[in-house]
């Protein structure tokens, strides 16, 4: 295996952690509009993703920092093709990141409702365009020989990338719920529970109808079939694990399903990908992994890098979590945020 | 076509420009921030005096407002390259990627999980083991600015890579040449420490607010605040301006176009050089007048020797000509916005020698013998707008530094032109534009605001606050 392969490897890597991480930090907030019924459940939501949003979103920010080092010429085409994309993107994610520190700051009924909305709002808008993004990339795009997309309206806006948009958002929630389920103690978890219940049979038939039209719109099932139904059997089956873990009442078992759900997402278009980084509907124009990569020099630093610091990241990261393992009563001990 | 282009270019700079000193607003305030708490709570930690464990929280308030606005404008930062500036990603992606990433992997996560346990374990932990959290961010800030200065550096100053022959985009060739640049270590100590600076002039001025508030049980608090923000406003002012002072020795030798535009030099000047308090700019024929000058001072602030003579804008022009001409054409103009950085650098410094005076005066009338502060209403006054000062020192520090790099945006390799998305039009970029202006509008203000009613609220508010804070929740919970 090349280097240049690994760091594909590794950006995958990141992107799935980062899914796995921020998935449930973006359902829970969605949550905070349906499952709590007053501001003291609303805040206690938040506190319970409060000390670790941070440390979650910084795995994106790895991942488009890997990319940039690693595979420039991929980075490169990718965020200038989307450009309106990620704009909105980071709009979400600016709105949601000020939210948890001006939502404790506001004073009045007003001012507490405008960051829990943009909270909201946040927590919907990147998954969902995050996902359409990834979703219409795989289907591949009109590029030029200098490797500019120029994707039009209906390459970025359809069927497939917005059923992707949609699975991203509810698969993102469904995992929320399952964290609060762990975080939480009293009827909000109870709740959690049973909304649920409700959204995993809706999440199994969007995975399906996803899988369709990943087999009709894609040419992953004709360049990697075995692999890439392999993939989308774990995709389901961890959602049934999560499922399983909802019934059972079981919520460690639910919050592993989910978020594995998650990262094989991304595990499924990288397969899917491979050996390219971005397809063009003129396939001579396709970028290829070889072609996108930095020189052997770089790849090896970074490759060094990587290794020393990332499992040091992982055992402090890991640890951050240990800390906050107390369930949060929201009419009792949560409500410092 | 060529209107058109062009101002694909100047919108995108525009772009980078504002979202870049708005980020930059930020986060020298919070570095600071972050590393004057972490003082704050040390000495909480050893001393044991009740006050700066107030001080720590109080102001830990004020960093944590600070930080989310710095993170969250920070991501704009990533996404840019790639998003409005594609052929500069691809022809840097080997050099510039990689300091990006380490910033991530060793700076972003010690920062962003550290925090996350600081804010919300003061109950838990002893204080010592408290306060080492709050310095895991700070150092994690801190490792952050080397990294992303590392990459500035690089288009400051290439350093430890060569062209590819057959892809003619950068290729490293020495990554410890590119962390070795030296340009990086001077700008390092100069931005870490005007960091510093900025923090503590705004720690100053809040608690003269405060005190003209006049509250008797938080006068020892703000007292103590000031002390602290006044003493570390007027040293890190010094350091600051000695490490600019550093900083400049190394611009006269790898950037003199940068240097001679920020003292308005424009022929070459006499041995031993004069220092050139204020002229007028003629941008268009190249040339000033109308200088008030200080003989011989330049040789001494250029060389730190009485004698020396500056190269001017006209022949720097000449020589930057004869040698890029053959690469980039005789059309190419070498000229760096004259008064934007003879100006800036003026505000920058002017700035920095009123902070030290503000300070000084400061600590006089505070003087523990002798403290007459609060009798002398217009100080705190004074202390309380200057604020302020240190925002526009930044920003005009950050202006020299990036204007002063015309028209490259990899110094003598490749050229701003050059560097934009070929795929950016003129409504996204203008789309994009308004959306940050306004968003970025509505986060400074709703920051400043916040910081001042926390300030209003002063340091003992909460403790009274969580007694009366059961009832709105209780109406909430029962009334409907």
């Amino acid at each position: 295996m090349t280097l240049s392969t690994l760091w594909f490897i590794i950006i995958g890597l990141l992107f799935s952690i980062f899914l796995f991480l921020e998935g449930f930090d973006f359902g829970v907030g969605m949550s905070t509009r349906f499952l709590a019924k007053d501001e003291q459940e609303r805040a206690a939501l938040m506190s319970t993703i409060g000390p670790h949003w941070d440390g979650n979103e910084t795995w994106l920010v790895t991942a488009g920092g890997a990319m940039f080092a690693s595979l420039p010429l991929w980075y490169a085409t990718l965020f200038s093709g989307y450009y309106i994309l990620f704009l909105l993107v980071l709009v979400g994610l600016i709105l949601r990141g000020v939210s948890f520190e001006f939502h404790k700051h506001a004073e009045t009924r007003t001012g507490k409702n405008l960051w829990m909305w943009a909270f909201f709002a946040g927590s919907i808008i990147p998954p969902f365009f995050l996902c359409m993004i990834l979703l219409s990339m795989v289907q591949g795009v009109p590029i030029n020989a200098n490797g500019d997309a120029f994707p039009k309206f209906f390459d970025v806006v359809n069927l497939l990338s917005v059923v992707g948009g949609v699975a991203g958002v509810l698969l993102s929630l469904v995992h929320g719920l399952n964290f609060i389920r762990l975080r939480i103690e009293g009827p909000l978890r109870e709740r959690a529970r049973k909304l649920n219940q409700i959204l995993y049979p809706i999440l199994f038939l969007g995975e399906v109808v996803f899988a369709v039209l990943v087999f009709l719109q894609t040419d992953f099932f004709t360049k990697r079939f075995g692999t890439s139904l392999f993939i989308t059997a774990l995709i389901v089956l961890f959602s049934l694990l999560g499922y399983y873990g909802v019934l059972k009442d079981r919520e460690g078992w639910s919050f592993v399903g989910s978020g594995l759900s998650l990262s094989m997402v991304i595990v499924l278009l990288f397969n899917g990908l491979f050996p390219r980084v971005m397809i063009a509907t003129n396939p001579a124009h396709s970028i290829l992994i070889k072609n996108a990569a930095n020189s052997q020099y770089t790849l090896t630093i970074m490759t060094i890098v990587a290794c020393i610091l990332v499992p040091i990241v992982a055992i402090y990261f890991i640890w951050s979590y240990s800390l906050f393992t107390k369930r949060i009563n929201p009419r009792e001990n949560a409500v410092k945020y | 076509m060529l209107t058109l282009g062009l101002s694909i270019v100047s919108l995108a700079r525009f772009q980078f420009a504002m979202t870049t000193v708005f980020h930059f607003f930020f986060v020298p305030f919070s570095i600071g921030m972050g590393f004057l708490v972490a003082i704050m709570e040390t000495i909480y930690a050893v001393k044991k005096d009740k006050v700066y464990l107030d001080m720590a929280k109080f102001w830990g308030k004020i960093f944590l407002l600070s930080f989310a606005v710095g993170i969250v404008t920070g991501i704009i930062q990533e996404f840019q390259f790639g998003m409005n500036w594609s052929e500069y990603s691809r022809f840097m992606g080997d050099v510039f990627g990689a300091p990006l990433a380490i910033e991530a992997l060793l700076a972003f996560f010690i920062e962003s999980v550290f925090i996350g346990i600081w804010m919300f374990t003061w109950d838990r932990f002893k204080p010592g083991v408290h306060a080492f959290m709050i310095w895991m961010t700070s150092i994690g800030t801190m490792l952050s600015a080397i990294w992303i200065l590392a990459a500035n550096s690089f288009m400051q100053h290439p350093t430890g890579f060569k062209i590819n022959n057959v892809t003619h985009r950068i290729q490293l060739t020495d990554f410890g040449a590119v962390v070795r640049n030296p340009q990086l270590w001077k700008v390092f100590p100069h931005v870490i420490l005007a960091a510093f600076m900025t923090a503590a002039v705004v720690i100053a001025g809040m608690s003269a607010w405060g005190l003209l508030r006049k509250k008797k049980d938080e006068n020892h608090f703000f007292k103590t605040s000031l002390r602290f923000g006044l003493w570390a406003s007027l040293i890190f002012a010094l350091l600051s301006a000695g490490a600019g002072d550093l900083q400049t020795q190394q611009i006269i030798k790898d950037q003199p176009m940068k240097f001679a535009a920020t003292e308005g030099i424009y022929e070459d000047t006499k041995d031993p050089a004069p220092w050139t308090i204020v002229e007028l700019i003629d941008a268009k024929d190249h040339k000033a007048s109308g200088k008030i000058e200080v003989p011989g001072v330049l040789s001494i602030l250029a060389y730190h020797k009485l004698s020396g003579s500056v190269k001017g804008m006209n022949s720097i022009n000449k020589e930057l000509h004869a040698k890029y001409d053959k690469k980039f054409g005789k059309d190419m103009n070498y000229f760096v916005p004259p008064k934007t950085l003879f100006w800036s650098f003026r505000v920058m410094t002017g700035i920095d020698a009123l902070v030290m005076l503000i300070a000084l005066v400061g600590l006089i009338f505070s003087r523990k013998k002798k403290d007459t502060i609060e009798n002398h209403k217009w100080m705190l006054v004074v202390l309380g707008i200057a604020i302020w000062l240190p925002f526009i020192g930044n920003s005009a520090g950050w202006f020299i530094t990036e204007f002063g790099r015309y028209p490259w945006i990899v110094y003598g390799l490749f050229t701003i032109a050059q560097a934009v998305s070929p795929t950016s039009t003129v409504a996204s970029l203008l789309f994009s534009n308004i959306v940050y202006f306004l968003l970025f509008t509505l986060l400074g203000g709703v920051m400043v605001w916040y910081c001042r009613q926390t300030l209003h609220h002063g340091p003992y508010y909460e403790e009274v606050d969580s007694k009366q804070n059961v009832d709105p929740f209780a109406r909430e919970a029962f009334g409907k």
